[in-house]
């Protein structure tokens, strides 16, 4: 019984000693990174369109959680905060037929959708909160996206350290009907910490999949090009590009 | 479960062949996956090392229980209880530093602070165990044997024979002969209790964390909220890891070689007598 007492005791040290060797080894991140892939598939396959759960107003969050970049100090961001993004502009382009450059005026007088929804952090807590801003299909169908493109890559105003916030997502959740630009957060205009004066919402993700602080929606054929090519600032740094667990 | 003949160097054994091969190689496989799970899993709470009830939950929300440090002290506080665990939880030693960190080093995966490659571990055996354990329910299902050897008979749960189990159980009796042909009640209640309850609810609990699933199934409701599933998630841990402690300890008692030997090979030997 004590042979194999001990034997199990050593066998378990190693696999767990193994185990976190292998946590660093790059060959081993890119095959547990092949589970991106099932899940992701595993979610179109059975919720393609589906929507994510509204809730009522009493269930919003008495303080609704800032989370990552919360004050951008970019003196071009600064500016525009001094004059209340009297000029910021969103523009779309990239692979479109008609690029367009979008005031803050131009978004708020677009049809508008008021969504109470659960915001959950990839860190674990989550958050209700109330967002309103134009549906982001439309805009897309207005600039006429072309057939080659298969992403819109969100470009933000904030970054860290020298690297600017990207996000990215397809477009199956870029036409998404609670896929928005939200400009309001519980019916007041956006605060600074979550993401003033726009932010991108796409329900079915976590947080860092929300764009805040966006200038530029492109869209792509390829993430190849962008930052460090995942489609994102977390993306990059070996987060899932594709957060829906 | 067809008998061996008798074994002529070993006149008081007779061979039993105990587990199928899906038995023993989705055990084994179970196995790593779960202790891959339970430590990357860990490594992902202390990202965020509060539990909630309901369906929101952040710094500025109340937590059922937390595991932080302060003022040089690690702390598990519970509702108003407060347990100064410094060395272990909230803050230990790991590589020569202090660390703040709910959990040590040495029970995560990986070992250092890294949210991103410990969701890569996570999801990756999250698909090994499912898979694993959907081929292991098909295949004993479809046999019969897993109705067979694990649902117990009305005579085995009727009071009396429960309270001589426990009673045996207690006195670290375990049977042999005919009696240890089969698993016993409270084996059976137990196992049955792990893989179609605690592993499926873990299952569950686990995706209605999920923002994509819990769009597709109203699973959030069902357990309350996301940040009650994701309490029950961890409590559901825990109750999975006593189970393991007990599993393991019974095994030892009741005949390590054998034991482990048939979830192995196969093959478990019988020996004569009732005790």
């Amino acid at each position: 019984m004590d042979v194999s007492r001990r034997s199990i005791l050593l066998g378990s040290g190693l696999l767990l000693t193994g185990c976190d060797g292998a946590s660093r080894d790059p060959r081993v991140l890119k095959l547990l990174s092949s589970a991106e892939g099932l899940t992701m598939g595993a979610q179109r396959l059975v919720g393609r369109n589906a929507l994510a759960t509204e809730f009522d107003a009493g269930e919003i969050s008495p303080r609704f959680k800032a989370n990552g970049n919360i004050d951008p100090t970019t003196p071009r961001y600064l500016a525009q905060r001094r004059t209340g993004f009297a000029d910021w502009r969103v523009v779309v382009d990239g692979l479109v037929d008609r690029p367009l450059s979008l005031s803050l005026s131009d978004l708020t007088r677009m049809p508008q959708r008021t969504q109470i929804t659960r915001h959950d952090c990839v860190e674990g807590w989550s958050a209700i909160g109330q967002w309103t801003g134009p549906v982001l299909g439309p805009i897309l169908q207005a600039a006429g996206v072309k057939s080659t493109a298969r992403y819109a890559v969100f470009h933000c105003a904030d970054s860290f350290g020298t690297s600017p916030y990207y996000e990215s997502v397809d477009m199956v959740d870029a036409f998404h009907p609670q896929t928005i630009l939200a400009h309001r957060l519980n019916g007041e205009p956006l605060p600074v910490g979550n993401g003033a004066p726009v932010r991108l919402r796409v329900e079915r993700q976590l947080g860092y999949k929300h764009a805040k602080y966006v200038e530029r929606i492109e869209l792509r054929d390829t993430l190849a090009g962008v930052g460090r090519g995942k489609g994102g600032y977390w993306p990059d740094r070996g987060y899932e590009w594709y957060a829906g667990i | 479960m067809a008998s061996i003949p008798v074994d002529s160097m070993e006149p008081d054994v007779e061979w039993q062949q105990r587990h199928s091969a899906v038995t023993r190689l989705t055990h084994w496989v179970r196995v790593v996956a779960l202790a891959c799970l339970m430590m990357s899993g860990l490594q992902i709470f202390n990202a965020y090392p509060r539990l909630h009830w309901g369906n929101i939950g952040s710094d500025h929300d109340s937590a059922w229980l937390e595991i932080g440090a302060m003022n040089g002290r690690g702390m598990v506080r519970a509702g108003n209880l407060e347990i100064d665990t410094t060395g272990l939880l909230g803050l230990s030693r790991q590589d020569g530093a202090t660390e703040m960190k709910a959990f040590p080093g040495w029970a995560t995966l990986p070992a250092t602070r890294d949210l991103a490659s410990a969701r890569r571990w996570h999801f990756f055996w999250a698909w090994v165990f499912v898979i694993n354990g959907l081929i292991y329910l098909a295949v004993e299902f479809a046999s019969g044997r897993f109705r067979l050897r694990m649902f117990p008979s009305r005579d085995e749960l009727a009071p009396a024979h429960l309270m001589n189990e426990i009673v045996s159980h207690a006195g670290l009796k375990f049977p042999k002969g005919e009696g240890a042909r089969t698993y016993n009640v409270l084996q059976k209640i137990a196992y049955l209790a792990v893989l179609l309850g605690l592993l499926p609810l873990m299952v569950l609990t686990g995706l209605t964390m999920s923002p994509s699933f819990s769009a597709t199934l109203p699973l959030a409701e069902l357990f309350g909220g996301r940040q009650s599933a994701r309490s029950l998630h961890f409590i559901t841990m825990w109750l999975l890891v006593g189970f393991v402690l007990l599993h393991v300890g019974l095994v030892m008692l009741a005949g390590a070689w054998n034991l482990l030997r048939s979830m192995v090979t196969g093959r478990f030997a019988i020996r004569k007598g009732v005790y």
